[in-house]
């Protein structure tokens, strides 16, 4: 029988710095909860708000899987590999940070805020070369079915991670149901909620909620409202 | 006065290093010392009760499964951890998971 558990949205931990806006669905920074600490491989999923003018300056990372989705506004991308990029909403972007690498994301404008996920996985090679990649992700050409952003498979579609981990983007209207099948066995699914009202596995879902399931083949998502989602099929044992 | 909690950290990558150790003894309740090599783990180990020892990049897996193993012979109440880098908003979760403790004391 599928086991899920339920992140309301209100109920992630949150953070404001002022320039940085950030909510938490599993423990960062000084948001602690031992009960929420990571969900299979995934172990970050942050909604982050960054003003205008603003970002995040150059820090280091070393043996994580990073993803960023942009929801709203651009960042400008730096990183010591000399890739210098530009990501908006429509695109993914990722990271393996392997023996280390350091980067900066910078909001692009100097007044609108930028709105994006950030996403850590944790990866199933440590020590690999850092590298970096972003790819379109073109939800209104695929309505009502499920569009895959990142896989294990470099020649598959979207991103490519060092990990066993398939992400897949949504956008539904109004009554429209899509069928997800788990990619491998052992693994569970993280759906988030970026705007609208769903149902998974009987459970109703707002925006900014998540759900986790696991112990199952797959799954239905259906629409009550017009709806979008980002699906991370992930290993619950890494 | 409360002793300082012992941690213990090695990385190959110096810069990565410095701003791992730098932001641990952000925390007064924190005593951070870093190393580059297994031996240097290995002997400060010998001298100092550490509650934490967290691997940092750029050792072979056989290095960093001898290293814990040898480590843990030492000091067997020690949690052996991974970080994943100075700026990771990960670094006092995890720590703060292994020992145990809610402490956000900073």
């Amino acid at each position: 029988m599928a086991q899920t558990v339920l992140h309301k949205a209100a109920t992630r931990g949150g953070a404001d710095h002022g320039w940085l806006k950030s909510f938490h669905s599993f423990s960062f920074s000084s948001y602690f909860n031992p009960e929420r600490v990571h969900f299979g491989a995934l172990r970050v999923l942050n909604d982050d708000t960054v003003d205008g003018g603003k970002g995040f300056g150059e820090h280091p990372h070393d043996n994580m899987e990073i993803i960023s989705i942009p929801l709203e506004g651009a960042l400008v991308h730096k990183d010591s590999m000399g890739n210098v990029a530009t990501i908006e909403r429509g695109e993914i972007q990722m990271m393996s940070a392997g023996t280390g690498i350091y980067h900066a994301e910078n909001n692009k404008d100097n007044s609108d805020p930028v709105k994006f996920l950030q996403i850590w996985i944790f990866p199933n090679k440590r020590n690999v070369e850092p590298r970096y990649d972003q790819k379109k992700i073109d939800l209104d050409a695929k309505p009502n079915q499920l569009v895959q952003v990142l896989s294990p498979n470099p020649d598959d579609d979207g991103v490519w991670i060092y990990q066993d981990a398939w992400f897949n983007m949504g956008k539904l209207e109004t009554n429209n149901t899509v069928d997800y099948t788990i990619h491998k066995k052992g693994n569970g699914a993280y759906i988030f909620v970026l705007d609208g009202d769903i149902e998974v596995n009987g459970q109703l879902l707002n925006k900014r909620d998540g759900f986790g399931i696991w112990d199952t083949d797959g799954f239905s998502i259906s629409a009550h409202t017009a709806a979008e989602f980002l699906i991370m099929d992930v290993p619950m044992e890494y | 006065m409360e002793a300082k909690t012992e941690i213990l950290v090695i990385g190959t990558n110096a810069p990565i290093l410095a701003t791992v150790l730098r932001l641990l003894n952000t925390n007064v309740l924190w005593n951070a010392t870093g190393v580059s090599s297994p031996e240097e783990a290995i002997s400060k180990s010998k001298g100092t009760n550490y509650s934490v020892f967290l691997i940092g990049a750029g050792l072979t897996d056989a290095e960093e499964a001898g290293l814990s193993a040898e480590i843990k012979l030492i000091r067997p109440s020690i949690h052996v951890i991974p970080h994943y880098g100075g700026g990771s908003g990960l670094l006092f979760a995890e720590i703060y998971l292994a020992l145990g403790t809610s402490n956000q004391a900073q």
